[in-house]
């Protein structure tokens, strides 16, 4: 059997490309800036006699490394995912066997986003049904002002699953070939996407509790944090994917780029429920 | 192949050259020998590391690494720390890891299953680009402060809270924190990409069940992976918060709970250990039955073993912490189920054995390694049993006991399967046949030496020395003596292997397609030694 003749199968082989190195490089100044904007260590400094005394100058600050490595690593993901949409929009490389490895793969992504919610449930569940003497054996904390959570944690609840219809409206629409509702219906996802991140900003700015108010607040700031940052990731999945309806991208039997948002959409969601019933209604009974 | 010559000079056009082949690879061959490469230069690093504590801990008193630190001892015993860390970070994360699942997983993985490449050939890429970057935040933190007047991280691998907080505020410990985020997030890009390409990318014909057993193997691995990193992601994010933004998640002080820490990092560490070596696992079978001529004992039992220590595994974690002060009831229940893990354990051992019986053996450098791991893993596997009884592990935990038993199966398990994986593919990968005298004096050397390290060291854990200390009273003087004498002959072993990878190299004996005979049947032997560039364009039928 030759093996210098053209493949024979669909695998899409993947041609040599930057983005990976370049990502790796963007991600090293991202952390290694952050090490330095957090201890507030100039990435550049010289210190020269002035009148006598020795003086700190900085030729480059602190937040300069972390901030290029940001821009570089944003730089990098689009275009990377730019070639993945062109190699599979585009010039027909992802053929059925590769999208099937594509659900694969965005399916697995999913459960690894699970397990780390775990962790701080953990937290949570181990501060809460074990309080220590700390804070009094008592969970909430004295002192501590909960949220009430049929209030606007309910609202956003509800927008939360509304949104969640309306993107399997989308899909609908999209399968069954009518292009302006599956525009439509995507937008009304964003836009209630936006609408929950705006009330949480809004109830994060009146809690009466700070973020370094003590094992209460750590739990509930960063698992619905870490939730609301997973809830931006979602809206812009989702507003690339609007982008390129409008630039006439997917077909009723080939989306799967949608997909993969609604899939994380619906995580997002499923989070945000197992976050009200524990965190929100759980401590008020 | 109609089409032949047109597609050739195609396929020509088509493979990089030079520098963009290794640095912009979308291929699982030329990756997986990046990782080798890097796995190489991270093991000489950590083998270095070790024998500077070796040195140290040569002689009672603190005589070595003074001499380093210009005979300041109060930096000279953070200057031990550091090296344990590194020691251990560096050969869990950047050595066996890159190794056995990023080197051999890569190489061999897509190829056992009959598949031109992997799943997510650039996404590939990048999980092996994320290791440099991870190592390269490790090594700068060590000229960072760490605890106060101090630099580099000196908190053991594990960096348990509070000597992870306020213990140690310095820069060190975050630059080790996300050194931990990147390599974790290569991991488990990776693990992603091995699943898919496992599930999707089998030949016709290659059902589960006629799976070769190292890809069963990598598959209950990377699973572990997917599951276990994220929850390690969480813990040190919420050590990086609890650092720097003031929570209070492992500060009791503000109703956190150290211990909380632990349980989280054991969940991820725990199945971590399984990672290493269920590759190996992989590997010995393979070789096992290569030199024994004839199929391995009880197939189907072998795979589902790794499947059940992979299960198992994830519910054992607090055997690591059963001196916290934890309730008689859940250290009973760590007890037996750690204990149970020695039965799927056990099947393997035994099924090696049977595959041996009546086989006609050949004592070829892979099977020394191989016969090596099996009796030493072994060896580590009891003294598993031992410290799996919270009762005795009260008094042996952070001995130099539990130093012996997880190096017996780390680092003669995990590393005797490496080396063992690196004889029997050596000549499939580079094409050329490896030196056999200079390879069998790697083997006797290193099987002498980690023997002389580590057997010692049960004495001095059973008579109570404690790990992660650089001094010791004179009592413990002579088996520490013989167990550094044990590190020089390990490293003899360790210059063998370096000369014989230069030898084997430079060498005009060409090997076959298959160097091993007709016991070894897995798909790899029916390529030319090296593969072509992308192997199945024509994909193989498996009957």
């Amino acid at each position: 059997m030759s093996d210098s003749h053209a493949p024979n199968h669909n695998y899409h082989l993947v041609d040599p490309s930057h983005w990976p190195i370049f990502c790796s490089a963007a991600a090293f100044m991202l952390f290694f800036g952050g090490v330095l904007y957090m201890h507030e260590i100039p990435l550049i400094s010289f210190t020269e006699m002035v009148d006598g005394a020795e003086e700190t100058r900085v030729v480059i600050g602190h937040s300069a490394l972390v901030i290029v490595g940001a821009l570089l690593t944003i730089f990098g993901a689009y275009s990377w995912w730019g070639d993945v949409i062109r190699e599979g929009e585009h010039e027909g490389y992802h053929k059925p066997i590769v999208q099937l490895g594509l659900r694969y793969g965005m399916f697995l992504f999913i459960i690894s986003e699970v397990m780390f919610f775990l962790a701080w449930f953990w937290a949570f569940f181990n501060a809460s049904v074990f309080p220590t003497e700390a804070i009094n054996f008592v969970w909430p904390p004295e002192g501590v002002e909960v949220l009430d959570p049929w209030h606007l944690p309910l609202v956003n609840t509800l927008v939360l699953l509304l949104s969640g219809c309306t993107v399997t409206w989308a899909h609908h629409s999209l399968v069954e070939g009518d292009r302006k509702m599956f525009k439509q219906m995507l937008l009304y996802t964003i836009l209630l996407g936006a609408f929950f991140t705006a009330i949480q900003a809004y109830e994060y700015s009146h809690a009466t509790f700070g973020f370094t108010d003590g094992i209460y607040s750590s739990t509930f700031y960063m698992a619905t944090g870490f939730h609301g940052f997973h809830v931006l990731i979602g809206t812009i999945f989702l507003t690339v994917n609007l982008l390129r309806a409008y630039a006439g991208h997917f077909k009723p039997d080939h989306h799967f780029g949608f997909e993969a948002a609604a899939w994380y959409w619906h995580f997002v969601d499923v989070v945000w429920l197992v976050l009200f019933f524990c965190i929100y209604v759980g401590i008020t009974g | 192949m109609s089409y032949g010559e047109h597609a050739e000079g195609h396929d020509d056009h088509h493979n990089p050259t030079g520098w963009r082949r290794w640095l912009l690879s979308t291929n699982h061959k030329d990756i997986g020998t990046l990782y080798l490469i890097f796995a190489i230069v991270s093991g000489l690093i950590g083998g270095i590391f070790s024998g500077l504590m070796r040195a140290e801990l040569m002689y009672p008193g603190m005589e070595f690494l003074p001499m380093l630190k210009g005979g300041d001892v109060t930096a000279a015993y953070h200057y031990f720390n550091v090296l344990i860390t590194a020691h251990g970070l560096i050969m869990v994360f950047f050595m066996v890891m890159p190794a056995l699942i990023g080197g051999f997983g890569n190489w061999f993985v897509p190829i056992m299953i009959g598949a031109p490449d992997m799943a997510f050939p650039r996404m590939n890429n990048i999980s092996f680009w994320l290791l440099p970057v991870a190592l390269g935040l490790l090594v700068l933190s060590t000229m960072f402060e760490g605890p106060p007047g101090q630099s580099g991280v000196g908190g053991g691998w594990t960096v348990y809270a509070p000597l992870s907080t306020s213990g140690q505020p310095g820069p060190a410990m975050d630059l080790a924190i996300f050194s931990l985020h990147v390599a974790g997030a290569s991991s488990i890009l990776g693990a992603i990409n091995f699943i898919c390409t496992i599930f999707n990318m089998r030949a016709p014909g290659m059902t589960l069940h006629k799976m070769p057993l190292f890809v069963w193997s990598v598959l209950v691995t990377v699973f572990l992976l997917l599951l276990a990193l994220p929850v390690l992601a969480g813990a040190i994010t919420m050590l990086l918060t609890d650092r720097n933004f003031g929570t209070a998640f492992f500060d009791a002080s503000g109703g956190g709970d150290p211990v909380l820490y632990q349980h989280l990092f054991w969940f991820f560490g725990h199945p971590e250990v399984y990672i290493l070596i269920l590759p190996g696992f992989g590997i010995i079978s393979h070789v096992v039955s290569t030199f024994s001529n004839k199929p391995i004992f009880g197939y189907l039992g072998m795979a589902y073993a790794m499947v059940a220590i992979g299960v198992v595994g994830f519910i054992v974690w607090a055997h690591h912490m059963f001196t916290v002060g934890m309730d008689v009831d859940t250290k009973a229940y760590f007890t037996a189920a750690t204990m149970v893990i020695a039965v799927p354990t056990g099947i393997k051992i035994f099924s090696w054995l049977g595959t041996m019986w009546g086989g006609s053996i050949r004592f070829e450098t892979p099977m020394l390694f191989a016969l090596g791991m099996i009796f030493l893993f072994t060896i580590g596997g009891v003294t598993g049993v031992v410290l799996a009884n919270a009762g005795v592990d009260t008094s042996m935990h952070d001995t130099y006991y539990v130093v012996a038993h997880f190096h017996y199966t780390m680092s003669m398990g995990a590393l005797f399967s490496i080396y063992a994986g690196w004889y029997y593919w050596i000549g499939k990968m580079s094409g050329k046949q490896y030196p056999q005298l200079l390879s069998k004096l790697h083997f006797w050397f290193t099987f002498v030496g980690v023997n002389m390290i580590f057997f010692p060291q049960h004495f001095l854990g059973l008579a109570g020395m404690p790990r992660r200390i650089p001094d010791y009273p004179d009592a413990y003087a002579q088996w520490n003596f013989w167990s550094s004498v044990g590190y020089g002959v390990m490293a003899v072993g360790l210059v063998c292997f370096l000369i014989g990878l230069f030898v084997t190299l430079r060498s005009k004996q060409r090997v076959g397609d298959n160097q091993w005979g007709e016991a070894a049947t897995t798909l790899e032997w029916t390529l030319s030694s090296p593969p072509p560039f992308h192997q199945f364009n024509e994909l193989p039928r498996i009957k």
